[in-house]
């Protein structure tokens, strides 16, 4: 049922808000992306590295450092947004009933949910940029293209937002989020061709691993740090623009359906 | 007379559920008006209606003369709503809260903060204005999302069971604020269970059961008409009092320990009975708006 032009610059309001309320924890909010990629980069890329030595990647020889840094962009901007648009939103559906008071007022379900998702990618592209930070101090992004990581941890904080929007429309309560991140945040984690390269998979798995969301993040992330900006890139892009036009209107639908009783 | 809500034979369902059936009542400008009703009688789910935040599933509903459905945006704009839950943001400070709140209004922030100031001030929260709302009392709380529901400056009010869990207090000073606010000429629909509290806002009343409309009328003419004057309550009655009231032609209730006549003039009748039949205690008093409802609804636990 069609109940009035449904989506307007309103949605503005419900992001606005979140990030109130982030800047009121936002120096606790910084820590994560700050020392997370910090503590990976000296386990894996100083510790793990030094086992490791160059790996071939893309046809040369690169450090293991550089091969996992922009995988941990990757990662980043998954579960900033996942998670914000899973529990954080949850929590504002169902234990606050934040969501409820906005429905009293001339927001619709598709504004409040369509800012719910813009906040999630803007949580990936805040974790993105604190994250570039810190990684360029080890010399390991080239710029200026570089910085077209920061749209692009949108695009991906776009695509995970809405499809952890759609597992927060289904699940009756907030327990069964392991279900999603368990059969498909967790396995993404270690089989995207983040921690290694995917040709070393079995055949089979790297037919699936193609088709991950993350796997096209992570190669798009590593194109972009090390400045390798040419016609590659386009097919991870349609993938990852594809997935989030598909995902984003189905989560506004599916929230309708949860929210509208 | 100008009514602010129409609604003629709303229903609800959720499925095999019929929350609200036939449902008809209007509301007039500047009126107060309340829905009565034991729990699952159906009242939030009407006002829920109301608010646009549930669509009805059969009849027609026309607030300010709009539709509910199409037009949804423009009601909701000119409407405050108190939900049930005090849904507030607790890690936003009492101040914020409402300033956050505004923007959902398109209300320019300048002006937000006037107005939130301002409210605070009328619900005597401005001491409190920086505090973190979730250090707020029960009573406190609650008149924050009185004050947030009213930034938009509405013509409707709506309130859904405003002083449930409230100190004696907390009571009185949301029936203040909220007699002040009819003064003013704002409409005003609210949800109660309790009886005093609705005798004392409400202009006008329905009460519902399982749905459905019982009555309607003004709380002093529902208690004339459905129960009289005056109402003898018997505490442990002795033995000959049924057949002596029978005798009579006197109409009670009797519950075993206590027994309940509703009369118009109790006077005499309670100078009778007291001393022969009223050993654990006789009382005569006004009859209220409690004894209509639970002549109407019944005593039977809803649960």
């Amino acid at each position: 049922m069609k109940l009035y032009p449904p989506l307007s610059r309103r949605f503005f309001r419900v992001w606005q808000r979140n990030l109130t309320v982030y800047r009121q924890s936002w120096k606790i909010s910084f820590i994560p992306p700050l020392l997370e990629p910090l503590f990976y980069l000296l386990a894996f890329g100083v510790g793990l590295g030094a086992l490791v030595g160059n790996i071939r990647y893309g046809g040369e020889e690169i450090s293991y450092v550089r091969f996992i840094a922009p995988a941990l962009i990757a990662i980043t901007v998954m579960n900033s947004s996942f998670f914000e648009n899973t529990y954080g939103s949850f929590v504002r559906m169902y234990y606050q009933k934040t969501f409820d008071a906005m429905m009293a007022t001339p927001l619709t379900v598709e504004e409040i949910i369509m800012g719910e998702i813009i906040w999630g990618a803007t949580k990936a592209v805040i974790a993105t940029a604190i994250m570039m930070v810190v990684i360029s101090f080890f010399g390991l992004i080239r710029y200026p293209e570089g910085l077209l990581l920061l749209p692009l941890a949108f695009l991906g904080g776009l695509a995970f937002g809405a499809a952890g929007m759609i597992c927060t429309a289904l699940v009756p309560n907030i327990e069964l989020f392991n279900l999603p991140v368990f059969l498909f945040i967790t396995p993404m984690f270690l089989f995207s061709g983040t921690f290694f390269p995917v040709e070393n998979l079995p055949g089979w798995a790297q037919t699936t691993a193609a088709f991950l969301p993350l796997t096209r993040l992570a190669e798009l992330a590593r194109a972009f740090t090390n400045g390798r900006i040419n016609a590659g890139v386009l097919p991870g892009i349609v993938y990852l623009a594809a997935f989030a036009a598909v995902a984003f209107p189905l989560a506004l639908y599916k929230m309708r359906k949860r929210l509208i009783k | 007379m100008n009514a602010v809500i129409e609604a003629k034979h709303l229903r609800k369902t959720f499925g095999e559920l019929v929350a609200v059936d036939d449902l008809s009542f209007s509301v007039n400008a500047g009126e107060c008006f309340g829905i009565l009703g034991p729990n699952g009688a159906g009242k939030t789910s009407t006002i829920r209606m109301v608010y646009a935040f549930s669509p009805p599933s059969g009849g027609t509903l026309r607030v300010f003369g709009l539709d509910i459905i199409r037009q949804a945006r423009a009601v909701k704009s000119r409407i405050g709503v108190c939900q049930q839950e005090n849904n507030i943001d607790p890690d936003l400070t009492v101040l914020q809260n409402l300033e956050v709140f505004a923007r959902y209004f398109n209300i320019p922030a300048a002006e937000a903060t006037r107005r939130s100031r301002e409210l605070l001030r009328f619900m005597a929260l401005d001491h409190r204005e920086n505090a973190r709302a979730l250090d707020l009392s029960g009573g406190m709380i609650r008149r924050l999302v009185m004050a947030r529901a009213l930034l938009n400056r509405p013509e409707l009010l709506i309130l859904d069971e405003p002083t449930t869990g409230l100190d004696p207090q907390s009571r009185h000073q949301v029936w203040e604020r909220l007699e002040e606010l009819r003064a003013d000429g704002l409409s005003i629909l609210l949800t109660t269970h309790y009886m005093d509290e609705a005798a004392r806002l409400c202009d006008r009343l329905i009460i519902m059961d399982q749905g459905r409309l019982l009555v309607e009328g003004k709380p002093a003419e529902l208690v004339r008409l459905h129960v009289g004057r005056h109402v003898l309550e018997v505490a442990d009655p002795a033995e000959g009092l049924p057949a002596f009231l029978r005798e009579r032609g006197v109409v009670f209730e009797n519950l075993g320990h206590r027994l309940i006549v509703d009369v118009e003039d109790g006077t005499v009748l309670y100078r009778e009975i007291d001393g022969r039949f009223c050993d654990g205690g006789c009382v005569m008093r006004m009859a209220t708006l409690e004894d209509v409802f639970l002549r109407l609804t019944g005593r039977e636990l809803r649960e």
